[in-house]
C-alpha cells in the first residue's frame, strides 16, 4: 500500500518553467481568439486549456509522483464528469430528430 | 522518517497518527482524501459548465456579443496573475518539503497578496458590469447589439454564477492561507509534518484550474464574431 514516492522535489527551475509555458499560453490563447477560425476557435481554446490544466495538475499538483491510487480516483472522476457532459449534451443536441410532439 | 520511532509505543505526533504505519501511507491517504474532495468540486463545476455549453449553443450569437462585451484584456491579466499565485503555492510546498519555515510564510503571504488582487480586479470588473446595466435582475438591464435580451441575461447569469462561484472559492482559499500562515508561524510545521500547506495547495490549484476553462469560455470563444 505505500509507496516511498512520496518525496520528490521538483527544483525551482522546473517550477518556473511551467509557469513561464503556462504565461505564455494565456497570451496565446487571448491572441489566436481575435483570429477568425471559424468553428476551430472553440478546439483551440479548449485544447489550450487542456493543455494548461495538465500542466498544473502534473507538475503543481505533483500528479507526476502521485500513487497509483490516486491517479485512479483522478481518471475515474474525469470519467464521471465526461458522463455528465457527453450525456446531457447528447440529450439536448438530438431532441429534434424524432419529431415527437411535445418535446 | 523521524517519526519512525513514535511508530510503536507510546504518543503519537501529528506526521503519524496511531492509525497509521508509517507516515508516508498517512500522506498519501491525505492526498487522496484531497483529491476525492475535489472531484466533488469537478462535479459542482461541471454542471455549470454543463448549462453553460447547451445555452451557448442555443443562442451562439447573443453569447458572442455579450462575451465580446467582457474586458479581455483585464481577463488575461487576471488570469496571469492567479496563475503566479499557482507558482507561489507550489513554491510554498516546495519549502515545506524542505523545512524552511520563512519561506513557507514568504509564498503563502505572496499567494495571499495575489490572491486578493485577483478578487480585487474581479470585484471591479463587476462594478463595471452594474454600471453597464449588464447585471441580470437590474431593471435597466440592456445589451448593446442585440434584440434578444433573455439570453442575454442568461449569459450574464452564467458570468456571475459561475465566476461568483469561483470567487467564492478564492475567499475560501483566502482564508485557508490565512491559517496556514498563522499556524507557520507557530512553528507546526516541518520536513516530517507540511501536510495541511500540501493539501492547501492541491486546493488552490484546482481553483486556478477552473478559471483557466473559465476564462476561455468566457472571454474568448467567438471574440472574432460581432462586429
Amino acid at each position: 500500500m505505500s509507496s516511498q514516492t512520496s518525496e520528490h522535489i521538483d527544483s525551482v527551475k522546473t517550477y518556473a518553467a511551467v509557469l513561464v509555458t503556462l504565461l505564455a499560453l494565456t497570451v496565446i490563447t487571448t491572441l489566436v481568439a481575435f483570429v477568425d477560425l471559424g468553428n476551430f476557435s472553440v478546439v483551440v481554446a479548449l485544447a489550450i486549456a487542456v493543455t494548461k490544466m495538465l500542466l498544473v495538475a502534473l507538475f503543481f499538483m505533483h500528479v507526476r509522483y502521485s500513487t497509483k491510487l490516486t491517479r485512479l480516483v483522478i481518471v475515474g472522476g474525469l470519467l464521471w464528469l465526461a458522463i455528465l457532459l457527453l450525456l446531457t449534451l447528447s440529450d439536448f443536441f438530438t431532441r429534434g430528430w424524432l419529431g415527437t410532439p411535445g418535446r | 522518517m523521524a517519526s519512525e520511532a513514535h511508530a510503536h509505543g507510546h504518543g503519537e505526533t501529528l506526521a503519524l497518527r496511531e492509525q497509521f504505519d508509517t507516515a508516508y501511507q498517512q500522506r498519501d491517504a491525505s492526498t487522496l482524501g484531497m483529491w476525492i474532495f475535489l472531484i466533488t468540486e469537478v462535479m459542482f463545476f461541471g454542471g455549470m459548465f454543463a448549462a453553460y455549453t447547451i445555452y451557448r449553443s442555443a443562442y451562439p450569437t447573443v453569447f458572442a456579443i455579450a462575451s465580446a462585451s467582457l474586458n479581455v484584456t483585464i481577463g488575461a491579466i487576471n488570469t496571469c496573475v492567479l496563475l503566479l499565485s499557482s507558482f507561489t503555492m507550489v513554491m510554498a510546498v516546495r519549502a515545506g518539503q524542505l523545512g524552511q519555515r520563512k519561506l513557507i510564510i514568504f509564498f503563502l503571504i505572496l499567494t495571499l497578496f495575489f490572491g486578493c488582487i485577483f478578487l480585487g480586479v474581479k470585484a471591479y470588473e463587476w462594478t463595471e458590469k452594474y454600471e453597464e446595466h449588464h447585471m441580470p435582475g437590474q431593471a435597466a438591464f440592456h445589451l448593446e447589439g442585440t434584440d434578444l435580451q433573455g439570453p442575454a441575461k442568461l449569459f450574464f447569469s452564467l458570468y456571475f454564477a459561475m465566476t461568483g462561484l469561483h470567487a467564492m472559492h478564492m475567499v475560501v482559499g483566502v482564508g485557508i492561507l490565512t491559517f496556514l500562515i498563522l499556524e507557520t508561524r507557530k512553528g507546526r510545521y516541518s520536513t516530517e509534518y507540511y501536510t495541511p500547506v500540501d493539501i492547501s495547495g492541491l486546493y488552490w490549484h484546482f481553483v486556478d484550474v477552473v478559471w483557466i476553462f473559465l476564462f476561455p469560455l468566457l472571454y474568448l470563444i467567438d471574440r472574432h464574431l460581432p462586429k
